[in-house]
């Protein structure tokens, strides 16, 4: 396997790792804040919603993926370019589709297909490009 | 879309493309892990912790956090996720002109696809 080769397969690898992680801490971070209710902007009503959510296992759960997602991140862009990473990673959108459909047994219309098949689409050209085009040795500190 | 809710995805917006892009220019001079062992690993988490640019990123996502925090409790999960679309291009005129990343027309073609397909996703209000 040829070193570009090498590095799109990990690059891939890693943006699927993140994927996951964001989503299913998306989804974690939903569901608590919507036990939490509508936060309200003055100091008292941020001071409350931060109080709930240190109290809320969903929101933990939500920030462990979260984490988890920033470390694959974090690693990804070590190595490949952020305009490299960051579309792959809106392969999310499409699965997020797929799990409502087969999961959640939701009916999807066409323009919503039509969105998830340019999000793939544009991905796959996304993923076609060279994952590093920098020369990272020259960067100042 | 409220005024409350764009003027917040706005700022969502500013903090979550800012932050990646210090944090992936901080990424760059620390380098990839040697290995993906626990100590490699904790090794890489370290040299990134000692990056200074790492912590100018942490509190731009930081703030980006708790703004999706608050829309999440203002708007639809439908709605926020594909809403923050426009953090593909903002990101990519980003990472062309401050990482000085080359962007070839087929990565900006599958950029501009993938803003269109989550703007459609958007524009059905969630499924």
């Amino acid at each position: 396997m040829s070193h570009e080769h090498r590095l799109r397969f990990k690059t891939l690898v890693m943006v699927l790792l993140m994927v996951v992680c964001a989503n299913t801490g998306d989804l974690m971070l939903a569901r608590g804040m919507k036990q939490i209710g509508n936060v309200e902007i003055s100091v008292p009503g941020l001071q409350r919603a931060l109080l709930s959510t240190i109290q809320s296992g969903s929101i933990w759960i939500g920030i462990l993926f979260l984490i988890g997602f920033t470390l694959c991140y974090m690693t990804a862009v070590s190595w490949a370019d952020y305009s490299f990473v960051m579309p792959a990673g809106a392969f999310g959108y499409a699965i997020q589709t797929m799990l409502a459909i087969f999961v959640l047994h939701e009916t999807v219309s066409v323009k919503h297909w039509i969105g998830v098949l340019l999000i793939c689409f544009g991905v796959l050209l996304v993923g076609q490009t060279k994952p590093n085009t920098t020369n990272v040795a020259v960067l100042p500190s | 879309m409220s005024q409350r809710v764009l003027l917040m995805l706005i700022f969502f917006v500013l903090c979550n493309t800012g932050g990646e892009i210090v944090m992936s220019y901080g990424m760059k001079q620390v380098g990839e892990p040697q290995g993906f062992r626990p100590m490699s690993l904790l090794r890489f988490v370290w040299s990134a912790a000692k990056n200074r640019w790492l912590w100018v990123a942490i509190p731009m996502l930081a703030a980006s956090f708790y703004s999706l925090l608050i829309l999440f409790s203002w708007a639809k999960l439908s709605v926020v996720i594909p809403a923050s679309a426009s953090n593909f291009i903002v990101g990519t005129i980003c990472a062309k002109y401050l990482l000085k990343e080359d962007v070839s027309s087929k990565r900006w073609l599958g950029v501009i696809c993938v803003c269109a397909g989550v703007t459609l996703v958007l524009l059905t209000g969630g499924h």
